[in-house]
């Protein structure tokens, strides 16, 4: 168990080295930093003079040393187009994205597992199809898209619910939904196939026939087993969720850090791309860390192999 | 099947060549939107009633139906809503063509080579595989258009970097199934070099693994794409996306709503029509892979 995590651990570790090389090759070799960062009235002079000054006439390898320990320590530098620091505008906008990717987490397994259980439960029903539906549409409908046509039926035409910014519950439930619908699909499908597996194995066939009652049989017996794969796929929706953050958030103008990865993109703002892109692959590193152990610890012909 | 079957010779040829086809049960409700899409790229210039970007402002935001030579109305800048549609379907139909045509050459040639061969490139190979799998893919579309720009090569570039990799697993995983069968050996005993057992004996038999995962990975690759062009990290804004003309109605949504509603049902159709082909591929081909 603890090699395992160990190999895993260092597998993370690797991938978030590879990222930040992309990153720093992202802000020195498209353009010269020295000259974004002095503006179009700086002289010959004052250019020479920054360059120095932020260590770019360095070899490339100890710029990137440099510029890896700077990060180690938190430091992303300073944005040139707010005049601040790039981790406190990380920050700010952090706790956003993540109640936003909790929320539609949560919303993803209390929908999810019920939803799939009752199909598998009233095969073939009105109920089944419509859940079937339900799923297909999930996965086939851009997010994004899905996202505008929410606006225009609960905000402009019904007015029931809020539909940009920030604040009490019900501004959460449209891009919460929004961004749990393609992951809570699969959760749908997997866990109604195999709670049909399960519902047809022996054990539930003996807990039937010593004559326990059929809700019994149901929650008790059948679900438990039938929920780990669901529960494993679970992990895989979070990289999902992390996707499906970015657009959300643009459409629904939630001050998350895809809005802000998005902006500083078009911007050209190093520093919060820096920040943001490396908080999103360390955020995405330590989930599907955590998944893995947990499912290593569930699974234990997984710590074996 | 129809072993044995003797052919009816009271039977007119039409009649058999008629239950031939009814016999194929392909998913003809797919099939028949793939194929729209497919004459929509083609023949664009031609079944377009306009240009899409002609801008004419005096023709702006004319509702569907309001006039029949706008059949599904007129964006702000008054470009033709039908037009674009149609000329939307060639971006994607290209875009999706390249991107998957090239991650699945890659992906294949790597999963033959890692899975013949084996040792320390199938350890990396597969390694990064896993990467390129799990890694959410909007931040390496966002990585690589920061350092190559927006353009529709960012896009290509991005879906091939994610789309390689389920290829490779997959063909690998046949690949060493393959290899210990008393045909490679024959092969090898008879002294056929290795690049010629790979491309003549072990590749035609992932051929149908290629197809299948092919199949079931085209929706994926065009909602990716509509996703990246929505953002704004493709094509520049103006030009026939659905992914584009979605956002484009986006600030605009409760006056002109027609210009992002359309676009969707476009790219949902289009997406439905392949991950219910690919479905019925896989089932065809290998049932085993029904968890796929």
């Amino acid at each position: 168990m603890q090699r395992y995590i160990l190999v895993r651990l260092s597998q993370g570790i690797v991938t978030l080295f590879v990222l930040s090389i992309a990153v720093f090759i992202s802000s020195h070799l498209t353009g010269d930093p020295a000259l974004y960062l002095l503006g179009p009235e700086g002289t010959q002079e004052d250019y020479e003079q920054l360059k120095r000054n932020i260590g770019l006439d360095k070899p490339l390898p100890v710029q990137y040393g440099v510029f890896l320990s700077n990060i180690l320590q938190g430091d992303f530098g300073t944005s040139p187009i707010t005049g601040q620091s790039a981790r406190d505008t990380l920050m700010e906008r952090l706790p956003a994205t993540l109640q936003l990717a909790g929320v539609a987490f949560v919303l993803t397994l209390i929908v999810g597992i019920p939803l799939g259980v009752l199909s598998a439960v009233n095969r073939d029903s009105i109920f089944d199809h419509l859940g079937k539906a339900f799923a297909i549409l999930g996965i086939a409908a851009p997010s994004f898209w899905v996202a505008i046509m929410l606006i225009l039926l609960f905000g402009a035409i019904l007015g029931w619910l809020p539909t940009f910014g920030r604040g009490g519950v019900s501004h959460y439930i449209l891009p919460a939904f929004v961004l749990s619908w393609g992951g809570m699909a699969g959760i749908v499908r997997l866990v109604r196939s195999s709670m049909l597996e399960v519902l047809d194995s022996e054990y539930v066939k003996f807990a039937r026939v010593k004559g326990l009652a059929e809700n019994m049989v149901i929650y008790k017996h059948a679900l438990k087993n039938a929920v780990i794969p669901a529960l494993t796929f679970s992990g895989l929706t979070l990289a999902g969720l992390l996707n499906g953050s970015v657009a959300v958030e643009v459409v629904f103008a939630w001050p998350g850090i895809g809005r802000l990865l998005l902006q500083g993109i078009t911007q050209r703002d190093f520093p919060i791309i820096q920040a943001t892109v490396l908080a999103a692959g360390l955020f995405y590193v330590i989930v599907s860390l955590v998944v893995d152990i947990l499912y290593a610890y569930i699974n234990p012909r997984i710590r074996y192999q | 099947m129809a072993i044995g079957t003797i052919p009816n010779r009271a039977e007119p040829w039409w009649r058999g060549a008629f239950r031939r086809v009814r016999d194929v049960r392909l998913p003809w409700v797919s099939v028949s939107i793939v194929f729209v899409l497919l004459v929509c790229a083609i023949f664009s210039p031609l079944l377009a009633p306009h240009n899409p970007t002609q801008i004419n402002i005096l023709d702006g935001r004319m509702a569907p139906g309001e006039d029949l030579n706008h059949l599904l109305g007129t964006d702000i800048m008054g470009r033709d809503m039908l037009s674009r549609l149609i000329y939307g379907a060639r971006t994607t139909v290209f875009i999706s063509l390249v991107a998957l045509g090239t991650g699945a050459l890659v992906g294949t040639l790597v999963g033959l080579v890692a899975g013949y061969r084996e040792g320390w490139f199938d350890a990396v190979a597969m390694r990064a595989a896993d990467a390129a799998l799990g890694f959410p893919t909007i931040l390496v579309a966002m990585v690589i258009v920061v350092i190559m720009g927006a353009g529709i090569e960012s896009i290509i570039l991005a879906v091939i970097l994610t789309v390689w990799a389920r290829f490779a697993r997959m063909i690998r995983g046949d690949v060493l199934n393959i290899k210990d069968m008393d045909f490679i050996t024959a092969a090898r005993l008879a002294g056929v070099s290795t690049p010629v057992i790979i491309w003549r004996h072990v590749f035609p038999n992932t051929i149908n693994t290629l197809m299948i995962i092919t199949s079931l990975q085209v929706g994926q690759v065009i909602l990716l794409e509509a996703s990246l062009s929505f953002l704004g990290l493709g094509l520049p804004i103006g030009e026939p996306a659905w992914g584009i003309m979605v956002s484009e109605g986006k600030a605009v949504i409760l006056e002109v709503w027609w210009l992002s509603l359309f676009p969707g049902i476009a790219i949902t159709v289009v997406v439905l029509a392949f991950n219910y082909f690919g479905d019925w591929m896989r089932d065809a081909l290998d049932p085993k892979l029904r968890r796929l």
